[in-house]
Parts: structure tokens; sequence; C-alpha cells
């Protein structure tokens, strides 16, 4: 959900890029963070836990944590919080065998 | 690729940014590596303004105290940023730090002083399910909201009234966001006066003596159960109850990231009231390692304000041990000591100098 009215910030207006998550298109907005992109569509479990599989999401979204791991154009283990979106970029979910 | 440099900073939050800008105008080689994509560190989603004098920026908003700092370190030739790019580790036998660009490009980074900017990370809280997705550090609902526009969720609950706690739903409701309550385990409201007052003028609620006692929800967050504190900060059986929500923001705290320091052999020590390891360090921000200085919230969590003058203190003492220091920046020296000893005399410094009595000693 984009925050619409604000008393302080101004966005600018920025270009849209697709990219793909799973194989499926989705969208985000230039300069934008993976993590943050699919989170705003409703994404919100992105990764999950390594032994009990349990879902996973954003956590610190600067870097710090390990809560958004993704396979990203073929690189494993990306925190994507910090990643920024590319056009075409495929983004996948890590699943424990890869 | 081997890069080669006189002084490597890592981290260009506050506390990096001034202290690169130390070396402006002058003939040191210096490489600042940085995390992001971009400069500014956490500066970036403040959007309050900020206290303190005039010289610490008061009354600026954090995000553009950040281009103010940027400003002049861009146009120095002999500062070079790397940005998008993670300090890895030291290695010792080889003398370099490793640093990894765009998730790919590997640099040996040889250097003759170093300053450690790193910063922090927050703290989570112990309680059932406190991984599900929903649940956030207080920080991450700033960066979503304040940098990309992004609401975190639409029925907000917040753990933790210190600043942050307060600030940050602040500008939850000024997003349009709305704050169902602050729970505070304490019997006290942690941060300042004039922030909860503001808070509750908006008329949410901070229930003090509470805290969560689990998460709940299939795929996400969509309730938590909270519970009473007594006196001895135990649960008080028979006062739990549900609350709906999509967000659980804890604002419990940050914690300094010392593993490179640790990396480089510099003495830390755990410290409470500094918010974790820190490393030992004299008034010169000058740890164990001789080569190794430190600035920010890596030398214990305190302001924005007080890791800008960290690194003035941490960049010019360098400027000294490479003789190169100019009257400014014996000026610049003095003053910046100066109002990190004001900033710290107030009653919310009292818990930072205890913490900096066991880390600052005169033999390091």
């Amino acid at each position: 959900m984009r925050i619409k009215e604000h008393p302080i910030i101004e966005w600018k207006e920025k270009k849209k890029v697709s990219f793909f998550l799973d194989g499926k298109p989705v969208q985000g907005y230039e300069g934008e963070p993976i993590a943050v992109a699919l989170f705003e569509q409703g994404f919100k479990s992105i990764s999950e836990s390594l032994v009990y599989h349990r879902p996973r999401g954003l956590f610190c979204c600067i870097g710090n944590c390990s809560s958004c791991l993704m396979k990203v154009d073929g690189i494993p283990n990306v925190r994507t919080c910090t990643k920024q979106v590319k056009e075409g970029m495929q983004v996948e979910t890590q699943k424990r065998e890869s | 690729m081997k890069q080669y440099c006189d002084v490597l900073i890592i981290g260009a939050g506050p506390a990096g940014l001034c202290a690169a800008s130390v070396f402006v105008n002058t003939n040191v080689q210096v490489i600042v590596l940085e995390r992001d994509p971009f400069l500014g560190g956490q500066l970036l989603k403040q959007t309050h303004m900020f206290f303190g004098s005039k010289e610490q920026y008061a009354g600026t908003r954090g995000f553009e105290i950040s281009n103010i700092l940027q400003e002049s370190v861009l146009q120095a030739n002999n500062i070079h940023f790397f940005k998008d790019t993670v300090a890895a580790g030291y290695y010792p036998e080889d003398g370099f730090m490793l640093a990894l660009e765009q998730d790919q490009k590997l640099h040996h980074i040889y250097f003759k002083k170093v300053i450690v900017a790193t910063g922090a990370s927050e703290k989570a809280l112990i309680f059932e399910n406190n991984d599900m997705p929903g649940i956030f550090g207080a920080g991450a609902v700033q960066t979503l909201m304040n940098m990309y526009g992004v609401a975190p969720g639409k029925e907000v609950i917040m753990v933790g009234s210190g600043n942050i706690g307060l600030i940050v739903s602040y500008q939850l409701l000024q997003a349009g966001v709305p704050v169902k309550c602050i729970i505070e385990a304490a019997p006290v409201v942690g941060g300042y006066f004039v922030h909860a007052a503001k808070i509750r003028r908006m008329q949410v609620p901070i229930l003090l003596q509470t805290t969560v006692r689990k998460a709940f929800g299939k795929q996400s967050l969509e309730g938590i159960e909270m519970v009473s504190l007594d006196e001895n900060w135990q649960e008080i059986p028979g006062t739990e109850r549900i609350e709906s929500c999509d967000t659980l923001c804890l604002a419990v705290g940050l914690s300094p990231l010392s593993e490179l320091l640790s990396h480089m052999q510099c003495e830390t020590k755990y410290v409470p009231a500094l918010g974790g390891s820190v490393a030992l360090r004299n008034q010169r921000m000058q740890c164990t390692n001789k080569d190794v200085y430190i600035a920010g919230d890596v030398a214990g969590i305190e302001e924005a304000s007080s890791a800008m003058l960290e690194g003035y203190i941490a960049g010019v003492s360098i400027a000294e041990d490479l003789q190169i220091a100019t009257p400014e920046h014996m000026t610049l020296l003095q003053k910046s000591s100066q109002f990190l000893q004001s900033m710290r005399s107030g009653p919310m410094g009292e818990k930072i100098c205890s913490g900096l009595q066991k880390v600052e000693e005169s033999n390091v």
C-alpha cells in the first residue's frame, strides 16, 4: 500500500520496473529494493527458515538481519531489502535445497 | 582488485560522512565503504527536526542534514566512495579489508588508518512466534514509510516507549497509518516528555507495565497476546488479552555492530548502558589497536548528533597521527569535544556517561 499524502515528504514520480518473482511478472519502482517492492504488492512472506520452514518477511530493512534472503539472477542469499530492482530481474524464493 | 588508501572509513552515515569531511582539502587518500546504494545511513529516514544547538543542525530534518553533509565530501577528489559495497572482514595476516561490491566484485583494501562507523542493528524481543512476517524493527517501518512511501500495514502496535518508539508512532500517524497503542514494559515512559505528549494528544494510549506474550496469524501477523507486568517485571496471571494488528513494531533498543573491530583485534567489552559489545577507546576515539578508530553508534548507542561529533573527533585524531592537522582541524576537535560533553550533561546523558566510564580508559 502506497502512502498517498504526507505532510513532510514528497516522493518524486519514478519509473516503473518489471521483474519476475518465481517466474511471474511483478512491478516495482526504480531505486526501490526488491523486498520493498514485493511487500508493497502483498508478498509479506518472501523467505523461510532453513529447518522448520517458517515464513519470513522483512524485519530490519537495512541489510543487517537475514530475514529477506532470496535468489537474485541466480545468486543465492542476496539481502533483498538493500538490493534494488532492475528491469527483467529474476527473483526466486529460496527453498531449503538451495 | 587491490586498493590502497591512507584512511579507510567504513559506513557513510552521519559519523562516517563527518569523519570524511575532515580530509576535504588535504592530500590524504580516503576510501569510504557504504553498504547501501546511497549515502547518509539512517539519517535519510529521519523526517523529524533535530534538537540541540545550531552547529548540530537543530531545527533541520534528518534527511536534509544528510544532504548538507554529503555536499563537501562529494566534491573532494581525494575521497572515493564505494557504494553498494559491504566490508566483509579484515584479514590480519595479509593486512587488508575484504570488501564485496554489488554482491560480485571483490576488493582487497590496504590502509594506514581505519575509522569504523558501522552503526548498529535493532534488537529483537523474545516471545512466541517473534519471527512472523508483519513483525518489524522500528527502523524498518521508518525505512518503508519515509524512504519508499510504503505503509507497513493497516493497524500497528508499537512495543517500546523510548524516543524511537514515540517518534516512529508519530510518523506512522503522519503517514495515515493507525497506531492502536504503545506498550512499555517499564513503569515509566522512556522517551522525552514532548514526544509522549504529542502521541497522547493524538489519542494513542501508552500502556505501561505491559509486554507482548505471543504473536499469532496464519502466514503473517494477525494479532498479539499482551500481558501486564508487576513491579518485579513478572507477568500477572489473568491479565492476558488479545489485540488484533497486522503490524508489530519493535522499538526495544539497538546494539552496536562491532564485529569488524573484533577482526582487527580491538579489545571489546559488553556494556549494557551502551547497547552491547563496544570497543575500548581513548577520548580520541582510538581503540586498543592504535590504527583503528570508532565513531557513532558502534561506539555506544546514542544519537545522530553525537555520531557526527564523534566522526569529527576520530577524523581529526587521524589527521594528527598523519601530521597534517591544521589549526582549523584543532578548533573543530575542541568544539566537537565541548558539544559532546554538553550534550551528555543532561539527564538523558547519565546512562551514556556511566557506560563510557567502563570503556574510556586513559591507558588505551
